[in-house]
């Protein structure tokens, strides 16, 4: 394989998305040989060479895509082919207008112009496509059902002595990819050596394997950061004299969460650095360990050991190759640390952590507990400007990009953003030739003077549970851009609690039929039985993201033509989505509470 | 008072139902502001103005009660009574409820002649739908029995219903039952009419007046607090509806009456084109889980759900029902089964959908009777959405009851006694009535045990039983093994268990009979009641000796198995009863007799601070040891020789078992094989019913219970006798069987039942003599297939003892020959 069929993000750029369905049908096609403007949606545009095979799937073990049975073969790509999607002859696609692109190359700034959303497409497509051959995009209720649950997951924390002892119930999660592969992660695991529960997801861009990494490492470096000092010396110990490990983490993972096993001993020997810093670092007193400074550290930590690891290298072939993959990639984490009523959660780039409350009148609104690192957050920008000379204030943030390239201003990973242009040059040079041939991996962004410009230390906040605080959601952008968050908590919480409000219906004065009545009640009914049919609130979440039409129900044509687009096609209308669901045990909440 | 009441009912009787009513409950609030003061004192108080209420101070006054006052908390028929579909059905599963609403409808047909308040009673007929094979054996077992009490009734094909009915869909009918004199009426007319009856006849009726709570001094009924005023009263009627658990728990002493109410909703429409006949029939479909009747040329159709919405759990007293919710999504299934049943009526056009909170309570039967701690202190209510089917009846047998000691018919399986104490928590009853109200139109099959409110008592040895496979029943609250399921063995899912035919663990019994009979068993009695009567000196022997027909003064140890009779010489109770010493005793009687029993011995009991009773049905497991190695097995057990020289029959004495010390051992059992009963602790002359006994004696009695045995019943392809079925003599009605079991012994059906001799000419009640029992050809009617059964008298202490005393015999001809 080739470096560039490695980093080739290309094809991912290549597919332009089109959220809520925005598209421009007379967008210009882009020429053959050409690399162009992608300002898709994507967290990462870049160009690539057409003749780039597609990247490392083959390389790295994906999680099970299980797309689009019925149409990968369909008429549809043909139709858009001519229309305005070039993929299978084209470098790249131009492309609609996307505001949520995470990350874009655009030597061709007016392009960026060029390409304005016709507001009506959705609906013109819509027409054009399904009128002419309808059956073909049909996906029967269980056939939608398989997709979207294909990749659930829950955990009950189990009870003792009939008790439950913890302030969580337990999680459901589920992730819907657009990517093929897709890029999000999740993790969630409980500590063993110390109180409490870890609950993550992330988003990656321009390829999966920095988000695969993370959501392999990063809990491990946090539970080390919570240890307390004797538990790291006996740990050690334990290693220095070949004894078997305390275990730290116990972990609840889907059969498709991978971990790698190729890189795991050079994990471990970053994170066994770790500890013995820490150590080192131990002034003998016994401290109590701050949950907050425990989180900063490790998430510092561990961008620290890939960006390290990527420039020492490795003598293996494979891992050295898997370790640039991992610095050159990036992803964002929104992680939650739950022990008691004590709730942390660190967040690093643009997916979100949302608190359902219940109001005592039963209603639910939701509490934000993360800050987006994105162009909307003021704060954000504030401490871009202020981070670099006054005379870079107009160029480290363009277009509501970092560097006019990348959506999110925190992430992990993408060292292209962190490493000075000397380093950069260096290691791609002595690099692999996969590197040296791909053309984003050797594009450096743009008024690039005084690196870093990214970093991935998380914002932390802290949220003391109550016992109107029913659940936790954590996601990835792709719920947060096609859903509010309100209506994100609202349909978590009536699913959680089993009640679904519709607004009653009362005969009152109106002429109305029996068979009338039959048929609002059957269609209120089929309405309702979305509810029914999952036994996951994550999976209940990503089916109201998917098919809900403009009344906020369910409407089955939509789910079935969304989830049956073919993989080229997919992340056109939606991005990756993952979602974690965690509900939280108002009893022990309560009796934390009544404790004091 | 009366012309005030006649006033509402001038008013009402232009709008028939609910329609109209706020008009009407206008101008009569008007009328009536002026407050009236309440009597000080009466005979009988009732409490609630609905169709119960006034049905019992109508029959009352009928009866030659006059002093009698009847309160409502807001005004008269306007609870569940005003809302009430109107539906008079004759279709009941309980031949006590066939006959109460046999009656009602007898009654109500007359009410308009006798009150001049129009009733809108129309003889309509009702059609129960089958639309299965089991749906049509139910409605023929319901049919036998209609026909023996006289009321009309036929199986009938599909295409004869769609001749009665002009809307039906009957494609997917396997038959029906045609009931022809059943009938529509409005409930609130009725309730009205019968208030106006009553009033002529002297009984004083005040609206807007609560009751707040009964009084009660020494057990017993002293007056009723309102808010208004006390009055003082000897006896107090509970006719509150859905709040009559909430009014008897207001009580000092509270009076415990176990139901509980869940939405109820049914929809009107305007007419049709062309308006249904008044008498068009109504339609239960039960599998469609819906009725449906004419109202005004248009239909009036609601039914009973799967799941049901249980409300008023906390008890929210509000004055009438107000505003209750229409929950049309709620209703959808119901809808749907109606206009699968009439797919023309899609056009019709909605009037409303009505809510009309009905009350449920544990079994599915209505309650009646005297409270069994406060004397005086009379229920009825509960009526499983039956009230106007069941008011008139129901009402006139409480009012016997009030008024005679009893009621003219056996209303055991009414009797508020029949639960105990444990069967009326708020959760245990919501959890019960979400059972409950589906049950309604479930297809209800023999031997059924209700799944919910299970597990409220236990014996000791529960878990291990549950261990081995039980399979448990519930009576009185109180868990008992049916039958133990071995390991290799799979019984079918509850749904598909549900049969009139042969039960899939026929063999399961079959191996444990044979193993009572051919060696050893252990039954777990536990259940059953217990009390010890002690006192100082010879009371203890009085009182029983005047409660039960046996003599008792027998040597301490010997075991005597007797019965309560109550004045009519009836049987109470019937139960064993060990002298344990001079003066105390230890008696035994039926799981579900514990609080009838109980109320009986106290009520007859003389005031005796020496005298002490106590209910020690939780201080003993109790176990059956049965079988012909019963002997074997006590006495390695014991090291003490069991042989009858030893420990003869019915004997009673305390020996240590294996490692236990202070068992009594018994040397009887309930179930008429050899053995002993093992009391194990866990941590007791004139009698009454004397005269009623020798008169019987001298007369002769007028039902006996005799045992049938079934010729030409197959086992494996008919279907089962249960129980209800009625005997013909000679291709003459008799009576009905009350028990059926399968005897693995004679490998034949046995049933039990009474039967009665009905004189050809007047149908009265004639002497039943051993020679008329022995001289006939008998047949059991099950679902109107008729089997030969061979009669042979009983005796019932023979179903106890194998062995008897020879003057039980001699007491009474009730049981002996």
């Amino acid at each position: 394989m080739s470096i560039s069929a490695l980093l080739s993000m290309g094809r991912c750029c290549c597919r332009c998305c089109c959220p809520r369905g925005l598209w421009m049908l007379s967008a210009p096609c882009c020429d053959d040989r050409r690399m162009c403007v992608c300002p898709g949606p994507r967290r990462i545009g870049i160009p690539v060479r057409s003749s780039s095979p597609p990247l490392f799937s083959d390389a790295m073990p994906a999680p099970t895509q299980l797309f689009f049975p019925l149409i990968r073969n369909c008429e549809l790509s043909r139709i858009y082919g001519t229309a305005c999607y070039c993929h299978h002859k084209h470098l790249c696609c131009s492309s609609p207008y996307i505001p949520s692109s995470r990350l874009r190359y655009t030597p061709h700034p007016a392009y960026a112009t060029f390409c304005r959303p016709k507001e009506n497409w959705w609906q013109y497509t819509q027409g054009r496509r399904y009128s002419s051959t309808p059956q073909k995009f049909y996906l029967t209720p269980p056939q939608v059902n398989s997709i979207l649950k294909a990749n659930e997951y829950s955990f009950k924390v189990p009870e003792f002595d009939g008790k439950n002892v913890s302030s969580v119930l337990g999680f459901d999660s589920n992730q819907l990819p657009a990517n093929a592969p897709i890029e999000d992660r999740r993790s969630a695991a409980t500590c063993l050596q110390t109180r409490g529960m870890l609950l993550g997801v992330f988003d990656g861009h321009a390829g999966c394997a920095c988000s695969q990494a993370v959501s392999e490492r990063l809990f491990y470096y946090i539970a080390v950061s919570l240890l307390p000092h004797e538990t790291l010396l006996e740990i050690e110990n334990a290693v220095e004299s070949g004894r078997a490990l305390l275990p730290i983490l116990q972990w609840h993972k889907h059969p498709n969460d991978y971990f790698s096993k190729e890189a795991s001993k050079l994990y471990f020997n970053s994170l066994r650095t770790y500890w013995q810093e820490l150590i080192d670092l131990n002034t003998g007193e016994s401290t109590d360990i701050d949950v907050k400074e425990a989180l900063i550290n490790a998430f510092k930590r561990l961008d620290n050991d890939i960006s390290l690891e990527a420039q020492v290298g490795d003598p293996n072939s494979f891992l050295n190759y898997l370790v640039l993959r991992v610095a050159f990639s990036g992803a964002t984490a929104c992680v939650a640390h739950v022990d008691g009523v004590d709730l942390h959660v660190a967040n690093t780039g643009d997916s979100r952590a949302m608190l359902g409350v219940q109001e005592e009148d039963g209603s639910w609104s939701a509490v934000t507990l993360s800050n987006d690192h994105n162009a909307q957050n003021e704060r954000e920008l504030e401490r871009l400007k202020l981070e670099h000379p006054k005379n870079e204030a107009k160029s480290v943030v363009k277009q509501d990009r970092l560097l006019g390239l990348l959506m999110p201003f925190r992430a992990f990973g993408d060292v292209k953003f962190k490493w000075s242009i000397d380093l950069q040059k260096r290691v791609i040079e002595s690099g692999p030739d996969q590197l040296n041939d791909n053309e984003y991996t050797k594009f450096i962004p743009p008024n690039y003077h005084t690196p870093p410009y990214l970093t991935a230390e998380p914002e932390v906040t802290y949220h003391r549970l109550r016992p109107q605080d029913k659940f936790l959601v954590l996601a990835t952008d792709g719920l947060w851009e096609t859903m509010h968050r309100q209506d994100v908590v609202r349909i978590v919480g009536e699913y959680l609690t089993g009640m679904h409000h519709q607004q009653p219906i009362a005969v009152g004065g109106y002429k109305v039929t029996l068979g009338q009545m039959h048929g609002l009640l059957t269609e209120r009914r089929a309405k309702m039985s979305s509810v029914f049919e999952d036994q996951n609130a994550a999976t209940h979440l990503i089916r109201h993201a998917v098919g809900n039409n403009e009344f906020g129900a369910v409407d089955h044509e939509r789910l079935s033509k969304m989830l049956s687009l073919p993989e080229e096609l997919a992340r056109m209308y939606r991005d990756d989505i993952t979602i974690i669901v965690v509900q939280f045990n108002s009893h022990v909440v309560g009796a934390y509470q009544n404790q004091e | 008072m009366f012309s005030r009441l006649l006033l509402i009912v001038r008013r009402q009787r232009t709008s028939p139902g609910w329609q109209n009513w706020s008009s009407a409950r206008r101008s009569a609030s008007a009328a009536e502001a002026h407050s009236v003061a309440l009597p000080t004192q009466a005979q009988v108080v009732i409490c609630g103005g609905g169709i119960m209420g006034t049905s019992v101070a109508y029959h009352l006054s009928k009866m030659g009660w006059k002093d009698i006052v009847l309160l409502e908390q807001g005004r008269l028929a306007a609870g569940s009574t005003r809302f009430c579909a109107g539906i008079l059905s004759t279709a009941r599963h309980l031949t006590i409820e066939q006959k109460m609403a046999d009656y009602s409808n007898k009654l109500y047909s007359q009410l308009e002649q006798e009150t001049g308040i129009q009733t809108g009673y129309i003889r309509t007929g009702s059609i129960s739908l089958a639309q299965t094979q089991d749906r049509l054996i139910s409605l023929k077992r319901i049919n036998s029995r209609l026909n023996v009490i006289g009321i009309p009734s036929e199986i009938i094909s599909p295409k004869k219903v769609a001749e009665l009915h002009p809307f039906l869909n009957v494609h997917d009918l396997v038959g029906a039952m045609h009931v022809p004199e059943d009938a529509v009426v409005s409930s609130a007319d009725v309730a009205l009419a019968l208030a106006s009856a009553a009033s002529q006849n002297g009984v004083q009726i005040y609206d807007r007046t609560s009751v707040l709570h009964v009084m009660v001094k020494k057990a017993q009924v002293t007056g009723v607090e309102t808010d208004k005023g006390q009055i003082e009263c000897q006896y107090f009627v509970n006719c509150a509806g859905q709040w009559a658990y909430e009014l008897g728990l207001s009580n000092e002493e509270p009076v415990s009456i176990p139901l509980h109410a869940c939405e109820h909703f049914y929809l009107l429409t305007r007419p049709l084109e062309t308006p249904l006949q008044s008498n068009t029939p109504t339609i239960v479909d039960a599998d469609g889980r819906i009725y449906i009747r004419n109202w005004q040329g248009g239909i009036l159709s609601g039914g009973f759900e799967k799941n049901p919405k249980p409300i008023f759990t906390e008890g929210k007293n509000q004055l009438e029902i107000q505003n209750l919710q229409e929950d049309w999504d709620h209703f959808e299934p119901l809808l749907s089964s109606l206009l699968r049943r009439m797919p023309e009526l899609e056009t019709l056009e909605i009037i409303k959908l009505v809510n009309c909170p009905e009350t449920f309570t544990p079994d599915m039967r209505c309650i009646m009777g005297e409270s069994p701690t406060v004397q005086g202190y009379f229920v009825l209510a509960g009526m499983n959405s039956a009230g106007l089917s069941f008011g008139g009846g129901a009402g006139k047998y409480l009012a016997e009851w009030m008024v005679y000691g009893y009621p003219s018919e056996n209303v055991w399986e009414l009797d508020l006694k029949r639960f105990g104490a444990l069967q009326s928590s708020r959760t245990f009853l919501r959890h019960r009535v979400m059972e409950v109200m589906p049950l309604m139109y479930d297809l209800k099959v023999p031997r059924w045990d209700f799944q919910t409110g299970r597990q409220l008592r236990t014996s000791p040895l529960y878990d291990r039983l549950d261990a081995q496979g039980a399979r448990w029943m519930e009576k009185h609250g109180f868990e008992r093994p049916k039958y133990f399921v071995p390991p290799d063995k799979d019984l079918l899912a509850l749904e598909q268990s549900k049969t009139f035919y042969k039960p899939d663990w026929f063999e399961i019994v079959e191996s444990e009979v044979k193993c009572c009979k051919e060696a050893v068993c252990v039954i777990d009695m536990s259940s059953f009641t217990k009390f010890e009567i002690t006192s100082t000196g010879d009371q203890a022997l009085e009182m029983l000796q005047y409660l039960f027909s046996n003599d008792l003064d027998v040597p301490v140890g010997h075991i005597v198995h007797t019965g309560m009779l109550n004045e009519g010489g009836g049987y109470e109770n019937d139960c064993s009863i060990a002298r344990l010493s001079k003066r105390s005793f230890f008696m035994i009687s039926p799981t579900d007799q514990q609080v009838h029993c109980w109320a009986w011995l106290k009520k007859h009991m003389p005031e005796d601070s020496n005298l002490l009773l106590e209910d020690v049905s939780w201080k003993y497991t109790a176990l059956n040891l049965i079988g012909p190695r019963a002997v074997d097995v006590l006495s390695e057990l014991s090291y003490a020789p069991m042989t009858p020289d030893h420990f003869p029959s019915l004997f009673c004495k305390e020996m240590s078992v294996g490692y236990a010390n202070g068992i009594r051992v018994m040397s009887m059992t309930h179930t008429g094989e050899p053995g002993f009963m093992l009391y194990i602790p866990i941590e007791g002359m004139d009698f009454i019913g004397r005269d009623a006994l020798l008169q019987q004696k001298q007369n002769g009695v007028y039902k006996r219970l005799t045992m049938f045995i079934l010729d030409d019943h197959d086992t494996d392809l008919d279907l089962w006798p249960w129980w209800g079925e009625p005997i013909y003599r000679n291709g003459q009605y008799v009576g009905k069987t009350t028990s059926s079991a399968y005897s693995y012994t004679l490998e034949r059906h046995v049933c039990l039942g009474f039967v009665h001799n009905f004189s050809e000419d007047t149908g009265e009640e004639q002497v039943v003599t051993a020679d008329f029992i022995n001289r006939g050809e008998y047949e059991i009617d099950i679902a109107g297939h008729r089997f030969q059964a061979k009669a042979k008298l009983y005796p019932v202490t023979s179903l106890f003892t194998h062995k008897r005393r020879k003057d039980d015999v001699e007491l009474s001809d009730l049981h002996g020959k």
